[in-house]
C-alpha cells in the first residue's frame, strides 16, 4: 500500500471535496446495504462488493467529460453509482427485479447504461479489456473527441487479450485509458503469487503504452493521474495505463473465506488508509464543512441507500414473458 | 429502536450454519463495517461484518450453536441509553423477518410459451424475369460487402489479409482500394483481441464485418461471439444491441486435415442471440450477406473455400437482399425430403439428379440459415414426402440434422413413413492422406443410399 500523500496541501474547492465525500460514501453504504440484502436472501448469485475502492472510479470519474465512456468487470456497482446510474435501479437489478437496470434479467455482474455511457458490468475476467478497446475504435472512427475509461483488476491483467488489446491499441493510437484497479488479490491470490513483476503497468511498456503508479485511497490523486491520462488520450497519443494501488475491505465476493490474508491486514488499511476518512481528514481540517454537516450528508445518503432498498424489494419479479424478450432486436 | 441481526447467507447456496465464534459481547459498541462473528459453513469459515452502529443488546444464539437457519435472530443491536434486558426473547426462526426473501415456496411461476413455429414463405426471392449474371461466390459475397459498406458508414471490414493482401482467400479484393484503410484494416493475428475490439466498436454505435482467415481460428475468439456479442442484448434488458457480421470459411477445404477443416454450424446454432448463415449459391450468398449486415443482431456466416469459386446465376438487381430465416427450395418433388445447406447442398442436388433417374422424385430444400431455422418448410415438405435425409459436413452426434429429427418428430411425427436418416462427415478429425479424408466426407452416394432406405427401395 502506497503511502498516502497528505503533507501537500491540496488545491481543492470545498464544493469539490464534497462531492467526492458525498459520491464515495454513497458508493460504501450502498455497498454495506448490498451485503446485507445478500445475507437476508434478497441477493442471490454473486455479488462483489466494492467496499475500500471507491476513490478509484470517484476521482476518475471527476476526469471524465460528458459522452467519455467506461466499462468494467463484475465488481461494478461503484462505477455505476460514479457515473450517476439511478441507485435504486441497480439494487433493484441486484434483487433480481423488473425494476432493476436490466429488468432483473442481468445481475449484479451485468449492467448497462446507453444513457451514462457505462457499458458493463462483464462477467467474463478480462474480456471488457478489448470491449473497451472496441468503444474507443468506435470513438476514433467517429472522430468524436471521446475517451473511454477500461477498469479491470491485477487478476485480470494476467488474461492474454488484455495484451492483445494492449497492442492494437496502441498499434492504431485507440483513445483508451486501461485502468488496472489493484486490489492486490486475484479472488484469493495474492499479487506476488500471480504476477511476475512488481507492478504491472510497465508491461505497457512492451507496446509503447506509458502509464504511471496511482495512489488509490487518495481520490485528488486519482482525479489529477485521470487528467492526465485523458488529455494524452485527448490529444491524439494513444492509450494510457494507470496502475491504481487500492485495496478491496470485503472478500471477493460474499462467499470468501477470508483465509488468504490476515485480518490485521485489513484491519490496518482501514485505520491508516481509508479513502473517505482521507476526505473527511481534509473537509474538517481545512474548515470546509463540520462535523453536522458531514453528519447531514450522512444523513442524506443514509435515506438515499434506504430508498433504493426498499425500492429494490418492492418492485415486483419480471413478468414471466420476459424470458422471451430481448434474445434478438 | 433496537434492531434485530438475523444469521446471513454467506453463499448462494447456503440454507444453515454454525455460529462459529462471537467477536463482540453484550454492551460493545460496534461500527458498521466491524466483524461481529464468525460463522461456519460448509464450505468455510467466514467472517460476518456489522451493518448499523450500535450497541450489542443482547446476544440470541450462543457461540458454537450448529445448524443456525439463515434469517434466524442472533443478535439485537440498541441505541445508546436504549434498555436491552426490556426486549423481547427472540421470535422463533420459523417467524422469519418479513424482509425475507420472496417466496420460493409459491407454485411455479407459469412457464411462457416459446414462440410458435414460423409461417411458411414460399414467396420468391427476387422477380421472376430479373436479368441473371454467372458470378462467383466470391465476386458476390465482395459485392455484397461493397454495397452495404457504400450505403452505410459506419459498416467497416476487419481481419487478418483483408486490406492489402485483399483477402487470404481474396474475397475483399479491392475494398481497400475503394474504402481506404479506415475502413478495411488489417489486423495482427490475434483472434480473441479482435473479435472483442469488433464487438466493443459495435456496442459504441459501428457496424463491423468480422472476416476470420477461417472459422477453425475464430475458437480463439468464442467468448467474445457468444459471452459479448449474442448474450448482451438480454442481460441488458435490450438496452445494447450488437450488430455484428462474423464471416470466414467454414468446414473442409482440401487436405487441410484435423485442425483446419471443421465445420461449426451445430456449434453456434445452439446459441440464443446469434444468428446463423449458411448459404451455397453466389446468389444467396450476396443476399443474406446484405441482410446478415444490416441486422441489429450478430451473425455468423458461415461460407466454403471450395465454394468460393463456384460460379452461379446471380439476378441483376438493385439491391439484392435475401431474409435470414428464410429456406429455398431447390427443387420439388414427392417421394423424399433431403435437407441441406451450405456445400452439402452439392451432394444433395447430385443425389437427387441421379435419383431421378431411378424414378425416386426427391425435394431438395436449402436451409440458408441455420438460426432461426426455417422448420416450416421442412415439415411442410415432409407433410407431402413423408421421408426426410439431412445432409451436411459436420459430426454426428448434435449435428444440425439431430436437430431437424427431433423437430420433425415432434411436429410431424404422424407423417413419417421411415425413420429421419442424418448424413453427416464422419465421427473422427479430419485425416490428411487423400483416401482417408474422401473417406471422412459425406459424399453424394452416401445420401443416395439413405434415400433409397427410407423410400424401401
Amino acid at each position: 500500500m502506497a503511502a498516502r500523500k497528505t503533507t501537500k496541501k491540496p488545491n481543492v474547492s470545498a464544493e469539490e471535496l464534497t462531492t467526492y465525500y458525498r459520491e464515495m460514501l454513497l458508493i460504501r453504504r450502498f455497498e454495506e446495504k448490498a451485503g446485507q440484502l445478500y445475507g437476508m436472501g434478497l441477493i442471490g448469485g454473486f455479488c462483489h462488493l466494492y467496499i475500500g475502492q471507491e476513490a478509484v472510479v470517484v476521482g476518475l470519474e471527476a476526469a471524465a467529460k460528458e459522452g467519455d465512456k467506461r466499462i468494467t468487470s463484475y465488481r461494478d456497482h461503484g462505477h455505476m453509482l460514479a457515473c450517476g446510474m439511478d441507485p435504486g435501479g441497480v439494487m433493484a437489478e441486484l434483487t433480481g427485479r423488473e425494476g432493476g437496470l436490466s429488468k432483473g434479467k442481468g445481475g449484479s455482474m451485468h449492467m448497462f447504461s446507453k444513457e451514462k455511457h457505462f457499458y458493463g458490468g462483464h462477467g467474463i475476467v478480462g474480456a471488457q479489456v478489448p470491449l473497451g478497446a472496441g468503444l474507443a475504435f468506435a470513438d476514433k472512427y467517429k472522430g468524436n473527441g471521446g475517451v473511454t475509461f477500461t477498469y479491470f483488476g491485477d487478476g485480470a491483467a494476467n488474461q492474454g487479450q488484455v495484451y492483445e488489446a494492449f497492442n492494437m491499441a496502441a498499434l492504431w493510437d485507440l483513445p483508451v485509458v486501461f485502468v488496472i484497479e489493484n486490489n492486490q488479490y486475484a479472488m484469493g491470490t495474492s499479487q506476488e503469487r500471480s504476477t511476475s513483476t512488481k507492478d504491472i503497468y510497465v508491461r505497457g511498456e512492451a507496446f509503447g503504452i506509458p502509464g504511471e503508479i496511482v495512489n488509490g485511497m487518495d481520490v485528488l490523486a486519482v482525479k489529477e493521474a485521470g487528467e492526465k491520462a485523458v488529455a494524452h488520450c485527448r490529444a491524439g497519443k494513444g492509450p494510457y495505463i494507470l496502475e491504481i494501488k487500492t485495496y478491496r475491505y470485503r472478500g471477493h465476493s460474499m462467499s470468501d473465506p477470508a483465509k488468504y490474508r490476515t485480518r490485521e491486514e485489513v484491519q490496518k488499511v482501514r485505520e491508516q488508509s481509508d479513502p473517505i476518512e482521507h476526505v473527511r481528514e481534509l473537509l474538517l481540517s481545512g474548515k470546509h464543512a463540520s462535523e453536522d454537516d458531514l453528519k447531514a450528508i450522512d444523513k442524506e445518503i443514509k435515506e438515499i441507500v434506504n430508498q433504493a432498498a426498499e425500492f429494490s424489494k418492492e418492485s415486483p419479479e419480471p413478468s414471466v414473458e420476459e424470458l422471451w424478450t430481448d434474445i434478438y432486436a | 429502536m433496537a434492531t434485530e441481526i438475523l444469521m446471513p447467507a454467506l453463499s448462494p447456496t447456503m440454507e444453515e450454519g454454525t455460529l462459529a465464534k462471537w467477536l463482540v459481547k453484550e454492551g460493545d459498541t460496534v461500527n458498521s463495517g466491524d466483524i461481529m462473528a464468525e460463522i461456519e459453513t460448509d464450505k468455510a469459515t467466514m467472517e460476518f461484518e456489522a451493518v448499523d452502529e450500535g450497541i450489542v443488546g443482547k446476544i440470541l444464539i450462543a457461540e458454537g450453536t450448529e445448524a443456525v437457519k439463515v434469517n434466524t435472530p442472533i443478535a439485537i443491536l440498541v441505541e445508546e441509553g436504549e434498555d436491552a434486558s426490556a426486549l423481547p426473547a427472540a421470535a422463533p426462526a420459523a417467524a422469519a423477518d418479513t424482509e425475507a426473501a420472496p417466496a420460493a415456496v409459491e407454485a411455479p411461476a407459469p412457464v411462457a410459451a416459446a414462440p410458435a413455429a414460423p409461417v411458411v414463405d414460399l414467396s420468391p426471392d427476387w422477380p421472376a424475369d430479373a436479368k441473371m449474371k454467372s458470378e462467383t461466390v466470391r465476386e458476390a459475397l465482395r459485392d455484397a460487402m461493397a454495397e452495404e459498406m457504400r450505403s452505410d458508414e459506419d459498416v467497416y471490414l476487419m481481419g487478418e489479409e483483408v486490406a492489402e493482401y485483399q483477402g487470404a482467400y481474396k474475397i475483399s479484393q479491392g475494398l481497400l482500394d475503394e474504402f481506404g484503410s479506415k475502413r478495411v484494416i488489417d489486423t495482427p493475428i490475434t483472434e480473441h483481441g479482435f473479435a472483442g475490439i469488433a464487438v466493443g466498436s459495435a456496442f459504441g454505435g459501428l457496424k463491423p464485418i468480422v472476416e476470420f482467415m477461417t472459422f477453425n481460428f475464430a475458437m480463439q475468439a468464442i467468448d467474445h461471439i457468444i459471452n459479448s456479442a449474442a448474450k448482451t442484448l438480454y442481460m441488458s434488458g435490450g438496452q445494447m444491441g450488437c450488430p455484428i457480421v462474423f464471416r470466414g470459411p467454414n468446414g473442409a477445404a482440401a487436405r487441410v486435415a484435423a485442425q483446419h477443416s471443421q465445420d461449426y454450424a451445430a456449434w453456434y446454432m445452439q446459441i440464443p442471440g446469434l444468428k446463423v448463415v449458411m448459404p451455397y449459391s453466389a446468389a444467396d450468398a450476396k443476399g443474406l450477406l446484405k441482410s446478415a449486415i444490416r441486422d441489429p443482431n450478430p451473425v455468423i456466416f458461415l461460407e466454403n473455400e471450395i465454394l468460393y469459386g463456384r460460379s452461379f446465376d446471380v439476378p441483376q438487381v438493385d439491391d439484392l437482399t435475401v431474409p435470414l430465416g428464410k429456406a429455398r427450395i431447390w427443387r420439388e418433388g414427392s417421394d423424399v425430403t433431403i435437407v441441406s445447406f451450405g456445400i452439402g447442398m452439392q451432394y444433395a442436388l447430385e443425389a437427387a439428379d441421379k435419383l431421378a433417374e431411378d424414378g425416386i422424385s426427391a425435394e431438395v430444400i436449402d436451409l440458408r440459415t441455420i438460426r432461426p431455422m426455417d422448420t416450416g418448410a421442412i415439415i411442410n415438405s415432409v407433410m407431402k414426402t413423408n421421408r426426410l435425409v439431412t445432409v451436411e459436413e459436420g459430426w454426428p452426434q448434435g449435428s444440425v440434422g439431430s436437430y431437424i429429427s427431433s423437430v420433425v418428430m415432434q411436429e410431424a411425427f404422424d407423417y413419417l413413413d421411415a425413420p429421419v436418416i442424418n448424413c453427416t462427415g464422419k465421427d473422427v478429425p479430419m485425416p490428411y492422406a487423400a483416401n482417408l479424408e474422401k473417406l471422412a466426407l459425406i459424399t453424394t452416394d452416401e445420401v443416395i443410399a439413405a434415400v433409397k432406405q427410407v423410400t424401401y427401395r
